[in-house]
């Protein structure tokens, strides 16, 4: 927006010795001096990009059986050991953080779509607002994890019937993650929308004939980016313990398709003897969930003008 | 306050019908059967007789009446019953599991104690701790206590709970030995040296809920401080000359714990929930471990009632949380 001010403001400022300076370079000014989520977000970064090349880097198939060299230790052949089939415990990482953050991505964004959704319209439409907000409420006080228990229970075998075990299961679990987790971020978009409507901009572009939905495109929109941007970075960490909760309480995917959950819990059976095994996973879901946190925290406080340039 | 409180009583009761209503429907797409363990040369017309046994033969808003009926009414008639050695509840039919075939309620009555030492254990453990750090990095904004705080709150939201608890598992039973890896339901307190016993396998498991527990309430409470402590009031508390231990402990405490009393509430169901997984890693025999041997047995009217009373938790919590606020803070009113 600023970074198109006309160019006898640029004038005045550059004269007073300032250089213009737009939005985007204040927020990433705000978000550098939190070192905290620098970290995080570089971490983050490095999680997605490891998993995704990590296959052409790291060439051992995740479900390559080799019985003679089964249960190792940390090895130059094998960096993280390997379980008790002999498969690459490297190799199962990188293909389960594939999964889990795929699951992670897709069921944050299931989770923005409808919590945008309903937040924009029960704060833009007063008609709607108290039964999509009495729907939130209603939401909000279900027993959410028993419930994606039951749901994952009933639903498993009919869509691994129709779409493949995989993709079934990837379905069911990014869904029920999706439909359990948008309220929190409805609440938020509706406070701000219901702000917003009041404002004189609204009203100027309400005068000149909008319509509703262009309104809502142009004006609304863009103007709750922010918190939608940090409810999306607290969503994919949510989503990730989330599905990993279910593949250890032993619901989630099937054992055969590695995500870091169920490493987890298959590493819980050999735990005694070979503890390291625990830790791998463990780590990657603690350390990517820390680090999306942290990068939720520098967003907020950079997107937040009221403490920017503080 | 009265009114407002009857208010909202009423309108609990639509919301706990709609969720029971939900949890039945999602239980009735259930592709189950009841009756696939049953052996095959049992004949079919005895199997359905067996299904008839079971209540399955009516129709689906029959059988959710039916439940409403057992659940509202015959199990507190039985709870009565208990309490005072009467007998309204004789010949009722109650909510019957099916894989024991005994009464759902009477299971939960014998599970839920082990849950409710572990996880009311934690929850009050994770309290004490979390106020006194919340309100110290709140008074040393910054410092180094404060950054350390903040980090150890981030990673106590971080680390899920069945891998801290694996974590703790390896190192204090495996590693060092000192606590014992699994949670003996069995056990009785009878004596210093079983009492012994029974603290040290409760350690684990406490930790570990209250890690959560303490990571978010310190949050809280720190966040709560620091709205407080800018405020005039203070300023004209220091301004009398009033020493600081004062001003922090009696005044800006007091107003801050507002709010943070109301969080305490709201988190009350999120721990029993967050238990499931806790009880599961630890093998504690509560109501969370109740509830996933339950799904994975197909047993639905315990799935259905155990779902249940989790929603009644929450809808009852949300409530309190509400009426603590309108009690502690005179600013708000709900007439």
């Amino acid at each position: 927006m600023t970074d198109k001010a006309p160019s006898s403001l640029a004038d005045t400022e550059s004269a007073l010795d300032h250089k213009p300076r737009s939005q985007r370079w204040d927020v990433w000014d705000q978000f550098k001096s939190h070192k905290g989520a620098l970290f995080g977000g570089g971490f983050f970064i490095f999680i997605t990009i490891g998993v995704l090349l990590g296959p052409w880097i790291w060439t051992i198939e995740a479900t390559f059986i080799d019985i003679r060299s089964r249960n190792q230790g940390m090895t130059l052949a094998h960096p993280f050991g390997t379980d008790q089939l002999g498969r690459d415990m490297l190799a199962r990482m990188i293909a389960g953080g594939r999964v889990s953050l795929a699951v992670g991505f897709a069921a944050m964004l299931l989770a923005l779509l409808l919590g945008t959704l309903i937040g924009v319209l029960a704060g833009f439409y007063q008609r709607l607002d108290s039964i999509l907000m009495r729907l939130t409420d209603l939401f909000l006080s279900l027993p959410l994890l028993p419930l994606l228990l039951v749901m994952v229970m009933l639903f498993r075998q009919p869509l691994s019937n129709a779409f493949g075990p995989e993709t079934g299961i990837f379905i069911l679990i990014v869904t029920a993650i999706g439909l359990t987790s948008w309220m929190p971020t409805a609440r938020i978009v509706r406070g701000d929308v219901l702000a917003l409507k009041e404002r004189e901009f609204i009203l100027a572009a309400r005068s000149i004939g909008t319509s509703n939905n262009a309104l809502i495109r142009r004006h609304i929109i863009p103007n709750v980016m922010s918190p939608i941007m940090v409810s999306a970075t607290l969503g994919i960490a949510n989503a990730i313990i989330t599905e990993s909760a279910l593949s250890f309480l032993g619901l989630g995917f099937p054992p055969d398709f590695p995500t870091w959950g169920r490493i987890l819990f298959d590493a819980t059976d050999y735990m005694q003897q070979y503890p390291s095994r625990v830790l791998w996973p463990g780590l990657a879901i603690s350390l990517t969930v820390l680090g999306v946190n942290y990068l939720g925290d520098g967003l907020r406080d950079a997107l937040d003008p009221r403490i920017r340039g503080r | 306050m009265l009114t407002y409180t009857l208010r909202r009583l009423l309108t609990s009761i639509p919301t706990l019908l709609f969720i029971a209503l939900t949890i039945f429907l999602l239980l009735e797409l259930a592709p189950g059967d009841p009756m696939a363990q049953v052996p095959l040369t049992v004949p079919p017309e005895v199997k359905e007789k067996m299904r008839l046994a079971l209540g399955l033969g009516e129709p689906a808003y029959i059988r959710f009446w039916k439940w409403l009926v057992q659940f509202f009414w015959v199990e507190p008639l039985n709870f009565i019953d208990w309490l005072f050695n009467t007998s309204f509840a004789a010949e009722k039919q109650r909510v019957i599991s099916w894989q024991t075939r005994s009464p759902v309620m009477d299971i939960v009555v014998q599970r839920m104690p082990q849950t409710l030492w572990v996880v009311g254990m934690s929850y009050i453990v994770g309290i004490l701790i979390a106020i006194p750090i919340g309100i110290y990095s709140a008074y040393r904004q910054y410092s180094v206590f404060d950054q350390v705080g903040t980090f150890v709150t981030m990673v106590g939201f971080s680390i899920p709970p069945f891998f801290s608890g694996v974590l703790v598992i390896v190192v204090f039973s495996i590693f060092l030995g000192w606590f014992p890896s699994i949670y003996d339901t069995t056990h009785q307190v009878t004596d210093w040296d079983s009492f012994v016993v029974q603290l040290k396998q409760m350690i684990m498991p406490v930790m570990v809920l209250a890690l959560q527990t303490t990571a978010q309430i310190s949050r809280f409470m720190r966040a709560s401080m620091l709205d407080n402590l800018n405020q005039d009031y203070v300023r004209t508390v220091r301004a009398k000359g009033l020493s600081e231990t004062v001003v922090v402990l009696s005044h800006v405490l007091r107003n801050s714990l507002i709010p943070v009393v109301t969080v305490i509430a709201l988190g009350v169901p999120a721990i029993f929930g967050g238990a499931i997984i806790t009880e599961q890693v630890f093998k504690v025999n509560g109501i969370g471990q109740l509830l996933i041997t339950a799904i994975q047995a197909n047993d639905l009217p315990m799935v259905q009632t155990l779902t249940f009373i989790f929603a009644i938790l929450i809808v009852f919590f949300n409530l309190v949380a509400d009426l603590l606020y309108g009690i502690l803070d005179p600013r708000i009113r709900y007439d």
